[in-house]
């Protein structure tokens, strides 16, 4: 297993109130993402546990452009990965996103 | 030991204990006092709806005629694999044996189990595991899946198996590794008279409660769940 | 919340139970089955309360280890509710996995008064962690069934992608009622186990239409292995379980007695039976070869005019 930590600034906080979003499931191909509003308001960090092991840089290029396009701050995002495609894992960070910054019932 | 040296080691003032093919059922006469209800399954035999029907039969009836404990003896197969089984409903048979056996034991009738011989998966935990005490005899053998049939399924060799399961009691066979789950609660001694054994065990019978995850915390074998389930049923009873 | 505003909130959630219950994730099921916004997770994903046993294996854990369990209420009643997760390690009961539902029917034994539902998808024990798992499930059966003895309904719904297998077909038997789709299955051996240690002569686990005549939802409606039948959507799972909610009986050795002679009266009936059309036949269904093809408002007149149920003997 492989544990990869990214730590972000970001232009401003997320959007919404929402203390904690929960989205995906550890499957093959597919992940699980925790957010928690846990971080003050310019940054962000991804702690990722992975089985493949070895794809850090992909991991990093991902991780940037999905902080560069969404500006999570204040956001942790921790990730169970059961061998996820790039595409899937910018899939659910939006997703996670889009739900923390969703109005409370 | 042979099944009739466990029988008569159990019940020195005698029993009437039959296996009829496979399928345990009789009585016999306790030290202290009374007799005590044996069922159970010999000859390393699949559990399937034929077996577990009578068995669960046999419960039933003496529910309604006798006090006293139950005795469950289990040297069997794992559940009967085979179309009709399954076809006719097996998880409805296992489960009603089950019941059967949960419901007298908290209905005042203790049930023991004990393995001195095989058992598997559903059958295992039809019979053995349904007892509110389960005990081992040397020589037991209790599987949830044998290593063989694990390998093929996680797709691991053997060998790799073997050697994780050295270094963890959570899921290779054995009395041992049962023991340590919290299972198992005592393994007895062959060459001291079962009779002396399960005089000690009624003596001190535990009461019916299920403690069996308080005893894998102690051992070592299950960190996690007693505590786990008690936070659950903490949060819970506090939010109604 | 105002009344009005709660029925509001359920008009709006009507659309989304649409959703097939097959394709739902365990937290979508649980969010739509309950009434909108009514849950309340116990020991979430927050908690990071993962299996201590996937690392040696280098496996991935999951937060909520594959089970969603919590509180919420259906139809403005309380109920505890477990959902397993069919997608993560195939829904199967690890040591974590299965405390969390032990803990649950533990809490309703204790409270006496509020039922609960229990979202099978599992093929069984997790082997990774198989004495763990085979003990939850042991621990689990003793927990429900003091549950009941107290007076607790349990209601078991089946129809996802891993089936209800193994230990978890145990657990089911021991309900006091199943709603299952036809997607469901229902059984103790899988079909590929069957297959294995006794040949494809004996279960051919390719066959699809076999596995479905054997193990099944329909099968197991009209066998009376399970009490009402669903569409796969999670409003029909929703008013089929409101309907078992209220229907279910008392358990008692009455309750025991009952299921003894209900299932020696099977046996007696279609133990001869190789096959489930042949029992759809002794039952005097008229085209018994097409029961798998009819639709299912069909399907649930059938079942309700011949379909044995279990009520008040499961």
């Amino acid at each position: 297993m492989e544990e990869l930590t990214f730590h972000h600034t970001t232009r401003r906080r997320a959007g919404g109130t929402k203390r904690m979003a929960i989205i995906g499931v550890v499957a093959s191909g597919n992940l699980e993402v925790l957010a928690e509003r846990v971080l003050t308001d310019a940054e962000c960090r991804l702690d990722i546990k992975t089985a493949a092991e070895g794809f850090g840089a992909v991991w990093s290029a991902v991780v940037t452009d999905f902080v560069e396009r969404h500006s999570p701050g204040g956001l942790r995002f921790s990730i169970n990965d059961g061998g996820a495609h790039p595409d899937a894992v910018s899939l659910r960070l939006a997703q996670a996103v889009r739900m923390m910054e969703e109005a409370e019932q | 030991m042979t099944l009739d040296d466990i029988l008569g080691s159990l019940f020195p003032d005698g029993h009437d204990v039959r296996n009829d093919n496979g399928i345990l059922f009789g009585s016999g006469a306790l030290r202290s006092r009374g007799r005590a209800l044996v069922i159970g399954i010999a000859d390393r035999t699949a559990v399937g709806v034929d077996e577990a029907i009578r068995l669960s039969g046999h419960v039933l009836a003496s529910i309604a005629s006798m006090s006293g404990p139950i005795l469950v003896i289990v040297d069997s197969d794992s559940q009967r694999m085979s179309k009709r089984d399954e076809l006719l409903g097996l998880n409805e048979f296992l489960a009603h044996l089950a019941k059967c056996l949960l419901y007298a034991d908290m209905q005042g009738r203790p049930t023991i189990g004990l393995l001195y011989g095989h058992t598997a998966a559903g059958a295992f935990l039809a019979t053995a595991l349904a007892t509110r005490v389960l005990v081992g005899l040397p020589g037991g053998d209790p599987a949830v899946m044998d290593l063989p049939s694990m390998a093929k399924v996680t797709k691991l060799p053997i060998d790799v198996l073997k050697e994780k399961a050295k270094a963890t009691p959570v899921f290779a066979p054995g009395l041992e590794n049962l023991a340590q789950t919290g299972a198992i609660h005592v393994i007895w001694d062959q060459s001291v008279p079962l009779a002396d054994q399960l005089e000690a065990l009624l003596a001190r019978m535990p009461d019916a409660r299920d403690r069996r995850d308080g005893l894998g915390k102690t051992r070592g074998g299950r960190p996690k769940a007693h505590d786990i389930a008690e936070r659950v049923r903490g949060l819970a009873v506090r939010t109604h | 919340m105002s009344a009005a505003g709660g029925q509001l909130a359920e008009f709006s959630a009507e659309p989304a139970r649409a959703l097939s219950w097959y394709e739902a994730s365990a937290r979508t099921r649980v969010r739509l089955l309950l009434d909108a916004g009514s849950f309340l997770e116990f020991v979430g994903p927050e908690m990071r309360e993962v299996s201590p046993h996937l690392q040696v294996f280098n496996l991935p854990e999951q937060f909520d280890d594959g089970i969603v369990v919590g509180r919420g209420s259906l139809d403005g009643a309380p109920v505890f509710v477990a959902a397993q997760e069919g997608r993560f390690m195939g829904g199967a009961f690890g040591e974590v996995h299965g405390a969390k539902l032990t803990g649950l029917l533990r809490a309703a034994r204790d409270l006496k008064s509020i039922p609960v539902l229990i979202l099978f998808d599992t093929g069984g024990v997790r082997l990774q962690e198989a004495n763990a798992g085979e003990l939850a499930i042991a621990e689990i059966m003793r927990a429900l069934m003091e549950a009941r003895a107290a007076g607790v309904k349990v209601i078991g719904l089946i129809g996802g992608r891993s089936g209800c297998y193994g230990g978890g077909g145990l657990i089911a038997g021991c309900c006091s009622g199943l709603v299952v789709s036809e997607q469901g299955r229902i059984a103790v051996s899988g079909p590929e186990v069957i297959e294995t240690n006794r040949g494809v002569e004996e279960f051919d686990s390719r066959d699809h239409a076999l596995v479905w005549r054997t193990m099944g939802g329909k099968h197991r409606r009209l066998l009376g292995g399970a009490d009402a039948f669903a569409e796969d959507t999670v409003e029909d799972f929703r008013s089929a379980t409101l309907e078992l909610s209220a229907s279910a009986a008392d358990f008692g050795i009455g309750t025991l007695q009952a299921e003894q002679s209900r299932l020696e009266d099977r046996l007696q009936r279609f133990g001869a039976c190789r096959d489930a059309v042949e029992i759809w036949e002794a039952e005097g269904i008229a085209g018994a070869r097409s029961v798998p093809d009819l639709p299912a408002d069909q399907f649930v007149a059938l079942a309700d005019r011949v379909g044995r149920t279990s009520r008040d003997a499961r």
